[in-house]
């Protein structure tokens, strides 16, 4: 479903951020992308998010080339990508209901449709009571799952997690996870990138180890090893 | 689809409005000096333009006659004169009656009173005021009474008049391009400041709008109420500044009238109300589109 062929993304000749990178992920699998800082995971998601061209390679996206897209129809893309960030990306001038309401109104949704999901995502990551809140009103735990609600509420068939838990609690981290895992068993594909290994142990699914923009390791039950 | 798109954007765009209201309200002010500018600019050239065609107005050609021009001659030629394609209008001022207004002017000084009693005879002439069409054609007309075949004319005051009259017009004319050249150039400095306080406010949603494209908007449907948001800091300018005008030139009014005379800007005001008003609203519509326009691509395309 997702398949980078011999990716490398070099921003000047000191600093490789990926170097020749491949890997196939199928629809439905949890993966999660370890690395220490600089590794290149992030780059390695915008990517695929079309944020950023390789250097050499290509990316694909069921049987799109995601880099072939012209800028203005990289929304296309990322209509069918949910995405959740370290710092959340909120839009802070709307309120968590909103928030969630732009997705679906950007992907082009009836406002019946917009009426009857927003609540329910909502209550998923249980924050209905918060609706109207902006998220300047919200705790961090509160944002990411608002987040979260934004991403997967246009069912996307990948959820995107760039560090989701960097900004958390350890107990505001098991909820999330949680989310990712209920996500994940309705059959979405989740990728994750993470620095925390007690998550990466505790799942117990596929992880890919980059090392200074390598995959150094793929192990389909993986344990975190760096 | 369209239209659900349309309404959304158009929603967005009130929303972020009132929200934002800080940022709408310093930026709507700002667009107020701006067409308050233009609207002076407007008031500015209607004060000038009825000063200069009063001075036109003011110009005509008098010619006198010797004493002894019998009026049967004076009649001929003013009847000559009458057939001219040129000529707008004529009066005859015969001797008495010259004599009557100059009494009537000089009566309070015994000095030439007196002067003219002893003098016995009416010293004046009879003079004919000659008013043309069209103020170009005084030259012509002037030249004509000149060509030397009257020998009953004394002498034409045109050639005085029209050295004073040509300089105050020229002083006028000058004075309007100046008066449009400063006004033009502060224009353009609001303009220019107008467009870098929305683009201001834009670079505020610089963030939201990175957010938006990772979500999946399209840059059409983030743009858009940016530009909805032009239109109405445009719009509310437009409503804010041409009321101003209205104690404005209520002042002014009187005080137009009396300096300038003959135009009084409040009823000019009051008279070209809604083509001032279209004014002020295509340029402040205008501005606020297309300065949100360029702004929001520069981040939609960074």
């Amino acid at each position: 479903m997702i398949y980078f062929d011999k990716v490398s993304k070099v921003y000047s000749d000191t600093s490789i951020a990926l170097e020749d990178v491949s890997f196939a992920i199928d629809q439905g699998e949890f993966v999660s992308i370890v690395g220490q800082s600089g590794a290149g995971k992030t780059t390695l998601l915008k990517l695929f998010l079309a944020e950023e061209k390789p250097t050499s390679g290509s990316v694909f996206f069921e049987s799109l080339d995601v880099h072939s897209l012209r800028r203005r129809d990289i929304h296309k893309l990322r209509k069918k990508i949910g995405v959740v960030f370290q710092d959340f990306r909120l839009l802070h001038t709307k309120t968590a209901y909103e928030n969630i309401a732009f997705a679906m109104q950007a992907a082009g949704k009836t406002d019946e449709d917009i009426k009857e999901n927003v609540p329910q995502v909502l209550e998923v990551v249980g924050l209905l009571e918060k609706s109207f809140h902006f998220p300047s009103e919200l705790s961090g735990g509160e944002r990411q799952r608002v987040a979260i609600a934004r991403a997967i509420v246009n069912r996307p068939d990948v959820i995107i997690a760039d560090e989701p838990t960097g900004n958390l609690d350890p107990l505001n981290v098991q909820e999330i996870m949680g989310l990712f895992k209920k996500i994940n068993e309705l059959d979405t594909t989740v990728i994750l990138t993470t620095h925390n290994k007690d998550i990466i142990n505790s799942l117990g699914k596929r992880v890919i180890t980059l090392e200074k923009g390598r995959v150094a390791r793929d192990d389909k039950k993986g344990k975190y090893v760096i | 689809m369209l239209w659900i798109n349309f309404k959304r954007v158009i929603k967005a765009g009130f929303v972020n409005f009132f929200r934002n209201s800080w940022v709408s309200v310093a930026t709507v002010l700002i667009m107020v000096v701006t067409l308050s500018i233009i609207g002076t600019l407007i008031f500015g050239k209607a004060v000038l333009s009825s000063v200069l065609l009063q001075l036109q107005d003011k110009v005509d050609i008098t010619v006198y006659f010797k004493t002894d021009a019998g009026e049967g001659d004076i009649f001929s030629l003013r009847d000559y004169l009458a057939k001219l394609d040129e000529v707008k209008e004529m009066q005859y001022i015969s001797r008495d009656e010259a004599l009557a207004a100059f009494r009537g002017r000089h009566a309070e000084n015994n000095l030439i009173i007196q002067s003219l009693e002893e003098l016995g005879d009416n010293p004046l002439g009879a003079s004919l005021n000659i008013k043309a069409k069209d103020p170009e054609q005084y030259e012509s007309i002037a030249r004509f009474l000149e060509s030397g075949s009257f020998s009953i004319i004394d002498k034409i005051n045109y050639r005085q008049n029209k050295v004073v009259i040509d300089r105050l017009s020229n002083i006028l004319l000058a004075s309007k391009r100046l008066g449009t050249g400063i006004s033009l150039f502060f224009a353009f400095i609001a303009l220019l400041v107008t467009f870098n306080t929305i683009r201001l406010a834009i670079y505020t949603s610089k963030e939201e709008i990175k957010i938006m494209r990772l979500v999946g908007a399209s840059n059409r449907y983030i743009g858009s109420p940016f530009i909805v948001e032009g239109v109405l800091y445009g719009f509310i300018s437009a409503i804010v500044t041409i009321f101003l005008f209205y104690p404005l030139t209520f002042w002014l009014g009187p005080l137009s009238e009396k300096f300038f005379g003959g135009i009084n800007i409040f009823h000019y005001y009051l008279t070209n109300f809604f083509q001032m008003f279209l004014i002020l609203l295509v340029v402040g519509v205008l501005l606020g589109t297309v300065s949100s326009w360029i702004a929001t691509r520069r981040y939609l395309n960074a």
